[in-house]
Order: C-alpha cells, then sequence, then structure tokens
C-alpha cells in the first residue's frame, strides 16, 4: 500500500544543510499498523511529514521514492497532493491543543475537511460534522460543534484532531506522538480509540512515539530509528526478546518495565550492583493536614485539601499523580517556595510552615532542603555558565571563599559525572543530559538531607531517564539523602521508591510501601493508573539481574 | 454555551469600560496640572492691554483664578460636568464648539491615512511573511523603515515641493479646500461625505485633491508599524502546530492562509491599530500646521504659543476621549473576532 | 567513601550527549553571521558608525562657521564651496547641519537613557512583584499612553519652560511606557521560571533574584527597543524643535533648519530644507535598522 525507498530529507539551516533523514526504507501492507521509534532528533517526525510533504520551511526531500497506491508521491503536483492529504493520507499531531485553530469552532474545523473534500454539502456539512465527532466517542457531539478548543480538555482536544483526520475515510493514518502532553489514563483513552477506529475501517496507520512500550502494545510491527535511519524491525515480541541492534537493545533494557530493577535499564556491562544504604526510622519530614488555597477568578480553588506524609531518615517517598492532583503545589510548599494555608511542616522536629516562604531563603536550614526541577532547561539561568550556576548556591549559602569554590564545583561534576570541561559552558551549548546533571548538580551541592526532586526526568529520552535514575540513586547512597520524588509514572516511581503515595484532587487516595501498592493497589484510581501505563513485553531472561 | 460566552464577553467589556475610569480621570488631572504651569498669566490676558493692575485682579476674581488650586481643580470639574471646556483666548469663542468644528478636519485627514496605510501595509507584511528573506520580504522591510523614519513634518514639505512647486499638479497646501469651492452644507463635517451627500462631485473632487498630500504624509509614517506587525504575526501563525494540522487535512492554500493563518495574524495588527492611531493624532500636530490644516492639532500649537490655557486643555481632553474612545471599539472589535477573551483574561 | 557509580554507562552517554550538543558557537561569530546574510544590518552598522563620528569630530570637521552669516552669499543652491548652499542670511547649510549631529545625538541619548533607567526599575517591580503594585502602574502608563504622546511631549515643554532639558525630559517621559511594558513582561514571563526558584532556594533575596537572575535577561529585547527608540527620540526632539518648542535658533538643529527653510520651499530654494531633512531621516533611519537587526540577532527563533 505504501512503498518508501531511500528516502533522505535535509533543511537548511544557518549551519548549512543538515541532514535529518538519511536512508528511509518503509512499506506497508493494507491494515497494519506500523511503529516508528526513536529518540529526540532521530529524525521519525520529520520522516512521516515528508511523506505528506508538509515539511516545515527551510525542509526539502532530497532523494528516495515514496509510492501509495501506485501513486509517486514525490512526483504528483501539489494540487494533486492536496487532493490525498485529509483524503487518503491523514495524521495527527502532538500537542493537540496547539493543532487547532484557536479562533474557529472544532465544528467548523471538521465543517472545513469535509467540504474541501467534497463530502458534504452546505446543507448536511452539519450534520456530518457531528456524526465525525460522534464517532470519536465524544459526548453530546451537538453542544461540542460549537465549542472552540480552548474550551475543551487535552484528551478532547486529541479526539476532535482525529475526527478532523478521520472525517474523509482516509486510507493511511500518520500518528506522530499522539498522546505527549496527555496524562497517562488520557493517552490509554485515545490510544484505545485510535486502535479499535482503525480496526474497524480497515485502515492502515503509522504510530510515531518515543515510547517503545506504547509502540509495542499498539502495533504490529516496529521499526527503530536513530540519527536519521532505521537501525531494526520487527515484531514487537521478537524485538523485545531479541533485539540485535546495539541501539534497539539499549531502548529495550532502559524501557522500565514491572518487576525489573532500577540497574536493568543499563546496559548489562554497567550494571553494578546497587549501592547499600542505612534505612532508619526517625522522621526526618513529618507533614500534617496541609493545605493550599488559591484564589481563583470565581472564588477560591484549594489545590492541595489537607494532606499529611512522613520521610523518615534515608527514605525514598513517590509522590504520584496526574496533572491537576496538586502534587506539584505540595512539592513547592515542602521546598518552602510557597506558602501553604494551613497546616505544619516539621522537619527534624522544628515546624517551618509558619515561616514565610520570603524569609526562608535566609533561614539556616535553606541547604538543607533543596530541589531538582522539571525542565532542566528552564530552571538553568540562559546567561550563566554551568560553573556559575553551581557557584551561586555554595558562594550565597555556602559562604565558600575562591580557591575551596572551584575545587567544590569539580568535585560536584564528578559526582554526577559531567565532564569538566562542559562547566564553562551555557545551557544552550549543553545537552538536555548534561543539563539535568548541572541541575543535579546543583541541588546536592550544599549536601542537603532532604531533596525533592519534581519530574526530573519528564523531559530527557528514555536511554538517558535511565542513566539519570541511576545517577540518583548512587547519590543517595553516598550522600544519605531522603528523596520526596515527584512523578507522574508509577513505573518510574517504583524503581526508586521505598514508600509511595498517590494524589488526586489535592488529597491522597493511597499510601502504602511501594511494592505492595504495585502488586496490590487498593484505591480504584491507583489500579487505573497501573493498568492505563503500557506494559511492554518480556524481554530476554538473560538481561535480567 | 453560545449564550455563555457571550455574557462572558460583555462582562470583559464591561470590565474595559471601568478600566477608562481611572485613566480619563488621570488625564483630568495631567491636563489641568499641565496647563497651569503655562507660562504667562491668563487675568492679564483676558484684561487686555490697557488694564491696570486692580482691573487684572478684578478679572483674576472672577476667573477664579485667586482661589487655591485645589478649589480651582473642583471648579474645573464641575464645568466638565457641565460639558462647559471654558473661553479660547485666542479666538474668543467656547472652546468646546471650536473643538467641535475643527474635529471633523482632523478626524478626516487621520482616517485617510490610516485607510491609506492599511491598504497598503497589511498586503505588504503578508506578502513579506509568506516568503521570509526574500528578495521582497528585505524590500518591504527597507521601504516601511524609510517611511517610519521619514520626519513627517519634513516629508509634508517635500511632497509640497514636488507636487505644488516643481510639477504644479498638487493645488496650494492652504486648508481643505481651495477658494474657488463652496464649503458642502456641514452634516458630519467630512467634507468628502458632505459633498456626497450633496451629490456636489466638484467639490468632492478638489477636497480629495486637498486631503491627498496630507493623507500620504501621514500614511507613509505608519506604514512601518502596521506592516511589521503584520509581517511577525503572519510569521508566528503561519508557523503555528494548526496550520500543519489543516495543510495535512488538505485544505486549499488559500483557506489555510486566509481563513486560518490571516485571521489569528489579524489579533495583533488589530491591537497595533490602536498605537497607530494615536501616534497619527500626535503627527498630525505637525502635518496640520505643514499643510495649514484647519484641525485641532494646529488649533493646539497656536494655544499653546500663547498659553491659552483652556484651548489647550480642552484639546488634551478631546485626544484623550478620543483615544479611550478608539480602543475601546479596538477591544470589541478584538472581542468579535477572538473567542478567548473574557476566558483568560485577568 | 564506595564509589559504586557504573563508569562504562555514564562515560559512554556523556560521549554522545556531547557530541549531540551543539558547537560552542560565540556571540561573534553569531554577528558575523547576521551581518553576512542581512546586508541591510551591515549598511546600518556602517551609517552608524558614521553617524557617532559627525556627532564626535562634526566642530572640527565643518568647514565654515555654523553661526557665522554673510549676507553677500545669502540664498545660494549648492555649489562647490558650499555643498549644501547657504541659507537666508549666507550661513553654510553643510556645516550647520554637521554640527547639529551633536546637539540631536545627545537631546536622544539622554533621554532614551533616562526612560531605560526609569522604566525598567517601574516595570521590574511590577512584573516581579505584581499585585496592586502591578496595577497602579498599569494605570499610570495607560494615561500617560491615553495622550498622543507628541501632544504630551508639546505640552510638558510648553509648561515647564523651552530649555533642551525639559526636551530630554518631554522626551523621556513619553518613552517610560514602552521600557515599563517590555520590562514588566520579560519579568513577568520569567518569575516563575525554573532557574528563578533555583536562585531562591540557593539563598537570593527576592530584591537579588530580579536584579541579578531575571534583568540581565531581559535586557536583549531592551537594546532593540533602546535603537528603535532612539530614531523616535531624534524625531520627537526634532519635531518640537519644528513647531516652535524646544531649541532657539540660531543653534543649528535639523527640525529648525527644516522649518526655516519650510518658508522658502514655495519659492524653490529646496535645499534649505531639504538637506537637513535628509539628514534627519538617515539617522532616524539607520538607528531603525539596526533596531531591526538587533532584534534578528537576539529573537530566539531566527538562532535556531
Amino acid at each position: 500500500m505504501l512503498s518508501v525507498r531511500n528516502l533522505a530529507v535535509g533543511f537548511q539551516t544557518r549551519r548549512g544543510f543538515v541532514s535529518a533523514v538519511r536512508k528511509l526504507d518503509l512499506s506497508l501492507d493494507k491494515g497494519e499498523i506500523l511503529g516508528i521509534v526513536g529518540e529526540s532528533g532521530s529524525g521519525k517526525s520529520v520522516s512521516s511529514y515528508a511523506l505528506l510533504r508538509v515539511l516545515d520551511a527551510g525542509g526539502s526531500i532530497t532523494a528516495g521514492e515514496i509510492h501509495y497506491s501506485g501513486m509517486d508521491l514525490r512526483a504528483i503536483s501539489e494540487k494533486d497532493m492536496r487532493d490525498i492529504r485529509g483524503r487518503e493520507i491523514s495524521m495527527i499531531f502532538q500537542n493537540p491543543r496547539a493543532a487547532l485553530n484557536p479562533i474557529r469552532t472544532v465544528g467548523s474545523q471538521i465543517e472545513d475537511v469535509l467540504r474541501r473534500h467534497a463530502q458534504a454539502s452546505s446543507q448536511n456539512a452539519r450534520e456530518k460534522a457531528i456524526e465525525a465527532l460522534q464517532a470519536v466517542k465524544i459526548n453530546d457531539a451537538e453542544k461540542r460543534y460549537h465549542a472552540y478548543p480552548f474550551e475543551l480538555s487535552g484528551g478532547m482536544c486529541q479526539r476532535v484532531v482525529i475526527a478532523i483526520a478521520l472525517a474523509c475515510n482516509p486510507q493511511l493514518l500518520i500518528a506522530d506522538e499522539p498522546t505527549t502532553g496527555l496524562d497517562i489514563t488520557t493517552q490509554k483513552a485515545v490510544m484505545d480509540l485510535v486502535r479499535d477506529l482503525i480496526r474497524e475501517r480497515g485502515m492502515s496507520s503509522i504510530l510515531i512515539t518515543h515510547d517503545l512500550g506504547l509502540a509495542a502494545q499498539y502495533c504490529d510491527r516496529i521499526m527503530v530509528m536513530k540519527d536519521g535511519e532505521i537501525v531494526e524491525q520487527g515484531e514487537p515480541t521478537s524485538l523485545f526478546s531479541q533485539p540485535s541492534h546495539r541501539y534497539t537493545r539499549k531502548l529495550v533494557d532502559a524501557t522500565p518495565r514491572e518487576g525489573d530493577s532500577i540497574r536493568a535499564l543499563l546496559p548489562p556491562e554497567a550494571r553494578t550492583p546497587e549501592p547499600a544504604r542505612s534505612l532508619s526510622t526517625d522522621i526526618l519530614l513529618d507533614v500534617q493536614d496541609l493545605t493550599k488555597t488559591y484564589q481563583g477568578k470565581s472564588g477560591p480553588v484549594q489545590a492541595v485539601k489537607g494532606i499529611s506524609l512522613q520521610i523518615a531518615k534515608g527514605q525514598s517517598v513517590g509522590l504520584v499523580g496526574e496533572s491537576g492532583s496538586g502534587k506539584s503545589t505540595t512539592a513547592e510548599m515542602l521546598v518552602r517556595l510557597l506558602d501553604p494555608s494551613s497546616g505544619s511542616i516539621v522537619f527534624n522536629g522544628q515546624d517551618i510552615a509558619g515561616i514565610a516562604a520570603d524569609d526562608f531563603a535566609r533561614h539556616p536550614l535553606r541547604s538543607d532542603i533543596q530541589m531538582v526541577f522539571q525542565d532542566a532547561t528552564d530552571s538553568l539561568n540562559p546567561r550563566h555558565t554551568a560553573r556559575q550556576t553551581l557557584a551561586e548556591p555554595l558562594k550565597r549559602l555556602g559562604r565558600l571563599r575562591k580557591r575551596e569554590l572551584g575545587s567544590r564545583i569539580e568535585e560536584l561534576a564528578d559526582l554526577v559525572g559531567l565532564p569538566n570541561h562542559l562547566l564553562n559552558r551555557f545551557p544552550h551549548q549543553l545537552s538536555g543530559g548534561q543539563k539535568a546533571r548541572v541541575g543535579i548538580a546543583r541541588a546536592i551541592a550544599l549536601e542537603p538531607s532532604l531533596l525533592i526532586l519534581d519530574e526530573p526526568t519528564a523531559a530527557l529520552d528514555v536511554s538517558i531517564q535511565a542513566v539519570v535514575l541511576n545517577l540518583l540513586v548512587d547519590l543517595r547512597a553516598r550522600l544519605g539523602m531522603s528523596y520526596l520524588f515527584v512523578s507522574h509514572d508509577l513505573h518510574v516511581v517504583r524503581l526508586l521508591c521505598d514508600h509511595v503515595v498517590v494524589m488526586k484532587g489535592g488529597e491522597i487516595v493511597e499510601s502504602a510501601d511501594a511494592d505492595s501498592l504495585m502488586s496490590n493497589p487498593q484505591h480504584p484510581y491507583t489500579r487505573e493508573l497501573l493498568s492505563a501505563a503500557p506494559s511492554p513485553p518480556e524481554r530476554r531472561i538473560s538481561a535480567r539481574v | 454555551m453560545v449564550t455563555a460566552i457571550t455574557s462572558r464577553q460583555c462582562r470583559a467589556v464591561l470590565g474595559r469600560l471601568a478600566q477608562t475610569v481611572p485613566v480619563l480621570f488621570g488625564v483630568v488631572v495631567i491636563s489641568f496640572l499641565l496647563t497651569r504651569a503655562l507660562p504667562g498669566d491668563p487675568a492679564a490676558y483676558f484684561a487686555g492691554a490697557a488694564a491696570d493692575a486692580d482691573s487684572i485682579e478684578q478679572v483674576r476674581e472672577s476667573l477664579g483664578l485667586d482661589k487655591p488650586l485645589p478649589q480651582q481643580f473642583l471648579i474645573y470639574l464641575g464645568d466638565l460636568a457641565r460639558g462647559d471646556l471654558g473661553q479660547s483666548i485666542s479666538t474668543g469663542q467656547p472652546v468646546a464648539s471650536d473643538l467641535a468644528s475643527r474635529l471633523p478636519a482632523s478626524l478626516e485627514l487621520t482616517l485617510m491615512a490610516l485607510l491609506l496605510s492599511c491598504c497598503l501595509s497589511i498586503p505588504l507584511g503578508v506578502m513579506a511573511a509568506m516568503r521570509p528573506g526574500s528578495a521582497i520580504d528585505h524590500l518591504c522591510r527597507v521601504v516601511v523603515t524609510a517611511g517610519v523614519s521619514l520626519p513627517t513634518f519634513f516629508t509634508g514639505i517635500l511632497l509640497i515641493y514636488i507636487f505644488y512647486y516643481l510639477l504644479g499638479i498638487a493645488p496650494s497646501p492652504l486648508g481643505r479646500l481651495d477658494f474657488i469651492y463652496l464649503e458642502p452644507d456641514r452634516i458630519t463635517g467630512f467634507y468628502l461625505i458632505d459633498a456626497a451627500i450633496a451629490r456636489d462631485w466638484e467639490t468632492w473632487t478638489g477636497a480629495l485633491k486637498q486631503l491627498i498630500l496630507p493623507a500620504i504624509t501621514l500614511a507613509l509614517f505608519t506604514l512601518a508599524p502596521i506592516a511589521r506587525m503584520t509581517r511577525a504575526a503572519m510569521l508566528t501563525a503561519l508557523s503555528s502546530d494548526f496550520i500543519r494540522t489543516a495543510r495535512a487535512a488538505g485544505l486549499t492554500e488559500r483557506k489555510v492562509l486566509f481563513v486560518y493563518a490571516f485571521r489569528n495574524a489579524l489579533l495583533p495588527v488589530v491591537t497595533t491599530l490602536g498605537m497607530v492611531f494615536s501616534f497619527t493624532l500626535g503627527a498630525n500636530v505637525l502635518v496640520e500646521k505643514v499643510f495649514a490644516w484647519p484641525g485641532i492639532g494646529s488649533y493646539a500649537v497656536e494655544a499653546l504659543v500663547v498659553s491659552d490655557y483652556a484651548a489647550v486643555q480642552g484639546f488634551v481632553l478631546a485626544m484623550a476621549v478620543l483615544f479611550v474612545l478608539l480602543n475601546l471599539c479596538i477591544d470589541l472589535l478584538y472581542t468579535a473576532i477572538d473567542p478567548r477573551i473574557g476566558f483568560d483574561a485577568q | 567513601m564506595n564509589q559504586s557509580t557504573p563508569p562504562t554507562a555514564l562515560d559512554e552517554s556523556v560521549l554522545s550527549e556531547a557530541q549531540s550538543a551543539s558547537n560552542d558557537t560565540g556571540f561573534g561569530a553569531h554577528l558575523l553571521y547576521v551581518l553576512r546574510a542581512n546586508p541591510v544590518t551591515l549598511l546600518a552598522f556602517v551609517l552608524f558608525l558614521l553617524i557617532v563620528a559627525c556627532a564626535l569630530f562634526g566642530h572640527a570637521l565643518a568647514p565654515y562657521d555654523p553661526l557665522a552669516t554673510s549676507a553677500g552669499d545669502a540664498l545660494q543652491p549648492p555649489s562647490a564651496q558650499h555643498w549644501f548652499g547657504t541659507d537666508s542670511v549666507g550661513r553654510d547649510v553643510f556645516s550647520r547641519v554637521l554640527v547639529a549631529t551633536r546637539l540631536d545625538l545627545s537631546i536622544s541619548i539622554a533621554a532614551v537613557a533616562l526612560s531605560f533607567v526609569i522604566g525598567s526599575i517601574l516595570g521590574g517591580i511590577a512584573g516581579f512583584w505584581g499585585g496592586w503594585l502591578d496595577s497602579v502602574l498599569n494605570r499610570i502608563l495607560d494615561t500617560i499612553m491615553a495622550f498622543p504622546l507628541f501632544v504630551l511631549a508639546m505640552g510638558i515643554v510648553a509648561a515647564l519652560g523651552n530649555t533642551i532639558e525639559n526636551i530630554i525630559y518631554a522626551t523621556a517621559i513619553i518613552n517610560i511606557p514602552f521600557y515599563a511594558r517590555l520590562v514588566r513582561a520579560e519579568v513577568n514571563i520569567r518569575r516563575d521560571a525554573g532557574f528563578v526558584r533555583a536562585a531562591r532556594l540557593a539563598g537570593n533575596s527576592k530584591l537579588r533574584v530580579l536584579v541579578i537572575h531575571i534583568f540581565p535577561n531581559a535586557l536583549p529585547p531592551m537594546m532593540v527597543q533602546v535603537s528603535l527608540n532612539m530614531g523616535w527620540a531624534i524625531l520627537n526632539a526634532a519635531g518640537l524643535s519644528f513647531i516652535g518648542l524646544g531649541v532657539r535658533p540660531p543653534t543649528p538643529e535639523w527640525g529648525i533648519m527644516v522649518a526655516e527653510g519650510a518658508n522658502f520651499i514655495v519659492s524653490g530654494e529646496w535645499w534649505l530644507a531639504v538637506f537637513p531633512g535628509l539628514w534627519l531621516m538617515i539617522a532616524v533611519f539607520t538607528f531603525n535598522l539596526l533596531g531591526d537587526g538587533l532584534r534578528d540577532m537576539v529573537d530566539p527563533r531566527k538562532r535556531t
């Protein structure tokens, strides 16, 4: 049905011509769902844009052939290509809210496509658009017809994007990271919907994703892409059980799954034994009835509704929840950047909830509670080098002099595995993983006893996530820190934490020992979270540690 | 749902209206203070050249100028509430009627200039955005930058020199209508409209001829902000994700460009228009002086030179009210284009 | 201590990360690239240097005394002796135009510097602390912006008196809203950025965070604004002089010279108004193009 041979795509940039896709061969049968998996910069999204010839400015196909149902898609005119887009081949995108025209009702946007491809006349366009909305299981489709994208949730927007893509019954659907930015339960709902619709209509599909587990769950065949080339392809089970390429192996290893230890995320040769650490029963942090109320437009909004939790010295606690659960607000309050509305935060026997966040900056306990931020790029001052960034807490709170400062910074860099020559670079000259290391080094600079980690790996590729998570495990053992690990991903939290707290709507719904929570979840929401996460197939037994 | 949006938008507009109250009050205060600081003694002026100290004192008392400033301000507020802007020293007429008779001249000029400017700059901006980095983009940039760099008073003089002195195709740059034509009956005060209503096409042509040079002068000055904003907004819109969605759905390039990109790009452009209008009103002062245009700008300059404080106050107030009204119109327009208004506004 | 970091994995990933990280490109290299890619900006840089040279050495370079009258040489068209001709009292227009550069430039630099400083402080405070401070400042700025700005400048100069300092103050006041708004917006978007929160965790007071961490990041767009504003400030000062407010004759100043020349244009003596007007336009043009060029340089979207 679709066959691509030797496809090469490049971009004209200020540094000259950059090749994004080098040599892509691909064939897709009718009714097949093909997954293309790769990390950022692998060229997976660019390839899909090239198929539809909707590359960004400066991009062009430099070589290769694309044949679709006997048509040469590279040779046909732009006008014919437009007839194919939406009619024969459709596409859905990441970040669904941005993918919709913000000032046009969703109904009109669907009608535009229907009428463009003569699937509806002006009389029945409305009716057909509502049918399209119903097809993607949008409740109250007649009402939603008049809605603007900003009035809908992210998951709902993605359904509308799917409705637009499927309105004209195309034969091939290309889905480019369709669930990025969506909560894990929404992700499952959207993916199930897409799969069901594709099967129902006998369509073919290409799913582009960074998540090997997701691809394995929904695709018939997976291609692994790296640096613009396909390195390996095969059925999900065989790919997982017998990955032949080194990179595939690394990806398979780095994908977290039930039952594996944290070291299993790393390549076998790097799997040193986990360092021993001492757990004490002394309570380091005791939080009681913590609440936070914001003054919203329509009255007060309670973001955190009275939560209590304890962290013992050396213990790691995971705080899990989806967007809007109040987990980030809680973390901000505990790190004393935000004043709680009520409740107590007893740290090492001292109640610090009453100290205003502004004053806490000068408090002796400031260096004892530190945080690693979610987005490493955003958390580094763009005008400071890595060295300046690390010097900041050491100078302000550590009161280190010049000579001590230099050696301490280099010591920290060694500790987090950041080569010393990178210390003089600015954030934009560092890679994502390196920036994450700088952020971690800054947080541990003063050897805090409590480190709050706010989704520290959410923005990282899975192979880098594996390395960073292991680094965190090692640092914890060396420095005897307690962690509060905030995340949306139960499978990641489990790897690192002794105890897990699940939040929903500002409340704690379940709090239990990590192992028992995973094996025997009590609350329905915890169960929902667990079942929504994609479960990758078993991998080779020999990979187990 | 539809009604819900409308009431929300209504609230947003009402909130916007409420915001203009402190602004208007601030304008009144500033204009009051500013004009009291003007040099010269209005009492001496009104009393006439032959007056002695006593009669000046008398006039001062009758004008209320002997009272303390806060009290003068209250009196001024009271007068304002009655629509009394005071008497102009130089014309001897009530300021309100002076302004009313001269405002249409300024507005006709300003609106004509903005119309000209929009007709040119918006297409230019769109074309530049469609091919960023191309020759047309660079050309557009240089042309509009040159336009905004031209001092309006200089452009006016240059145009007069070329089209009146050298080529002789423009009428003499003295006012709104050559003396050979009769003023059309005043209905709106806009000569072009009044003449059209009277079906007096000769006068209409005559008025247009007078209008064209000052309008071009002003338009040149306003090309840049509008064209630049159009280009930037269009570039942003065209690089948005939803444009890719529209393209991937096979929509025609025309639909993508005009219905999807351009309508979104229009939002910042409309905002810029408000700024530009204010700029144009300011630049008007200079252009009216060059072309002897009997608008409120030249009125204000004359008043300032002789420290005619009531006239200056009235002028400043009229300008500010005009500006506030205009911004309100723009907000209403914005509400009509953007359904999100009132939703994420504070 | 138990050195247990898995060395192989870390080293390997660091290596590959280092390769994928962008190469070091200094600002100089970037500047060169922008200038090469954009000849218009290059032109603006050359013109800018020329104007600065005129301001610095204008008095020395002028062939005649800009104030010396000579009744016999009145109203002479441009010639080899008098490149830009002479005015009604026989002063050399070229010398006057050249010498005026310093005055016009000084006025605008002083005014822009003043509004830069005041606007930055106001905008920084409003953007960082928000709340009622922000609301009050916004209302004040709205009030200033509700006047047609040139008219406000006219009023201020007329009220305070006809001096060069007052032109500077007036020009500064009408420019403050632009800086205050810009800084407010730039500070506001960074107020809750990760690096700002991190700076507070490192023990910085709020004021220190604002001054050391946030403000420097707002500087690039500010510099663009400065360049664009310079042109506008020059136009403004010249405009005020043109209507008789501000610099007084016989001081050489572009606005006055155009005003004086305007009387002669209808009788065909074009050079009196055209040369100072053109010079003025070129100066403003240069700053506007420069601002545009700077915008290209600091625009992150164009930098990738």
